[in-house]
């Protein structure tokens, strides 16, 4: 295997709604931060990979438009993902792993606001028996809190104080786009919006962008005084239909963070792709995380959810928490599906 | 190991095993269902961005607008605030004549609009004078059998009291009887 690692990161400062801004004027100056950050002339990437979704803008082949801000002339390789940007990622991974590229320039971007979110999110499902009922993600999720509930797994007040920490821990992040929280007894006296789930447990719906750098080898080590290592990856799915699931587990994640070698090491740091409070007990023990590791010190899907840029989001606070120095070893998951149905970890770590 | 028994499929592309309902009584009259009909609606804000507004009011004002590439110097039509070669922010906004080239056209004999177009209908790429990208127009006011590229062509405003921020303000482009532009003179954007 080589060693690939994360030299560069940009990302959007992230809003309820971007109002103004196309979407390839909203990931341009992500795009540009990204490469000026990584040292790489722009000509000189060996492969680009993005990820967005066409449900999202409403518009097909919405993300040949916004390929206009990577600059592809003289033709370059590209591909793109209908996927979160964590798996255009895993597809720039595999191919510096093939020993077709050296350096891939990676970005991923959702404009959330446009449509109904959680009913645009519903055609995700089985169109048979489950789009028909036009289940809203909320919907969905509320069945696995009550699942993750009735197997003890968390509660309402366990996943309150996970809104407020989530939220308050966000104060720090300049990106972040919800930095605040009630306390979670104030929480607790809001209504539910699909019981069990309330507001807070919610992650907001959110505009944003976010870009990464990869290089291999000795190019990553030239290029960053601390390069951010990709020591494991994986990504695993579960069944489609949400009655061939327990959701109150995720072993889909649990294989994927086997696979990615997340217990090969003490983990400092994780951040967890959970787009409501409950699925972080969920993540928690499918990754085998200990009461110890500090989950989500950016925030999280609770303090900013662009779709399709969320997961990457993730590997993205990871590897700018190695390159600082403040930690050396984290992971990083994301997830695409309703319910935790697809998942990937992704274990980073800086030298010395 | 041995073969599974082979599935008695009927004629045709699309065909499908028989259902065996036997085992449900109830099911023993009922038609087996062939396809399921689940219709969607989604509803979208669009949010032209900075540039295409600024090109939708031009187009109010009954003009046409492109940006220079700061890397290249070539003019794009319409603008969208980078330049698609370079990634490059545009900043530089030019006025384009209202004057081009087919560089390129299609002669439409299937109903796609529904009626809104008589058929054959002449869709065609034209290369504004000053601009280094066509944009789509309907070609009209000549039979469609003349149409050809390096024709001249200008395009046929809707009244200016019924201009908006739209591209409908051009209800199509007619030649403009002026010599035909050489090939090679448009050879790179054929």
């Amino acid at each position: 295997m080589r060693d690939v690692a994360i030299i560069a990161t940009a990302q959007t400062r992230h809003v309820r709604a971007d109002t103004i801004h196309s979407e390839v004027e909203l990931i341009q100056p992500v795009i540009a931060e990204v490469i000026e950050r990584s040292g790489v002339d722009r000509h000189d990437f060996d492969f680009t990979c993005s990820g967005s979704s066409d449900y999202l803008a409403g518009q097909p082949f919405s993300f040949v438009m916004t390929l206009d801000a990577v600059g592809a002339w003289p033709p370059i390789s590209e591909s793109h993902v209908e996927m979160d940007g964590a798996w255009a990622l895993y597809e720039a991974w595999v191919k510096i792993q093939t020993g077709h590229a050296d350096t891939a320039l990676v970005y991923s971007y959702g404009k959330s606001s446009p449509g109904d979110l959680p009913r645009v999110l519903s055609r995700m499902m089985d169109p048979y028996y489950e789009a028909p009922l036009w289940p809203t993600s909320i919907d969905v999720a509320a069945l696995q809190a009550r699942a993750a509930i009735d197997a003890g797994l968390t509660s309402e007040q366990a996943m309150a104080d996970i809104a407020y920490r989530s939220r308050t821990s966000a104060a720090n992040n300049p990106f972040a786009q919800l930095t605040s929280s009630a306390d979670p007894a104030t929480l607790l006296g809001e209504d539910y919006i699909a019981d069990p789930l309330r507001k807070h447990d919610c992650a907001p719906i959110t505009d944003g962008g976010v870009a990464i750098v990869l290089a291999a080898d000795d190019k990553a080590r030239a290029l960053h005084d601390r390069p951010a290592w990709i020591r494991g990856i994986d990504h695993r799915a579960d069944g489609h239909h949400l009655n061939m699931r327990d959701l109150s587990v995720s072993p889909s994640a649990a294989i994927a963070a086997q696979k990615a070698g997340v217990a090969n090491g003490p983990i400092e740091i994780a951040e967890l792709h959970a787009n409501f409070t409950h699925q972080e007990a969920i993540l928690r023990a499918a990754l085998g995380l200990g009461d110890d590791v500090e989950v989500n010190p950016s925030g999280g899907p609770l303090a900013a959810n662009p779709m399709m840029a969320a997961g990457l989001l993730r590997i993205v606070e990871v590897a700018n928490r190695i390159h600082s120095g403040d930690v050396s070893r984290g992971v990083a998951h994301a997830t695409g599906g309703h319910a935790l149905q697809h998942n990937l970890v992704a274990v980073l770590e800086g030298e010395g | 190991m041995s073969e599974p028994a082979p599935i008695d499929l009927p004629a045709g592309l699309w065909s499908q095993p028989e259902l065996d309902t036997s085992a449900v009584a109830e099911l023993a009259d009922v038609e087996s269902v062939q396809s399921l009909r689940a219709a969607a609606t989604l509803y979208y804000d669009y949010t032209p961005g900075i540039a295409t507004t600024l090109f939708l009011r031009a187009l109010k004002e009954k003009r046409l607008t492109g940006e220079v590439c700061a890397e290249s110097g070539k003019v794009y039509i319409p603008p969208r605030g980078v330049s698609p070669t370079s990634g490059l922010v545009t900043t530089e906004l030019v006025e384009l004549a209202h004057v081009g080239t087919m560089v390129g056209y299609c002669i439409v004999n299937l109903d796609f609009t529904g009626n809104a177009q008589e058929i054959p209908y002449v869709s065609a790429l034209i290369l504004l004078d000053g601009a280094d990208i066509p944009i789509y127009g309907l070609v009209r006011e000549i039979p469609y059998d003349e149409v050809r590229v390096g024709m001249r062509l200008e395009p046929v405003w809707v009244e200016d009291s019924e201009l908006t921020t739209s591209f409908e303000n051009i209800k199509w482009w007619k030649p403009t009887g002026e010599p035909d532009t050489s090939l090679s003179d448009i050879a790179d954007y054929i």
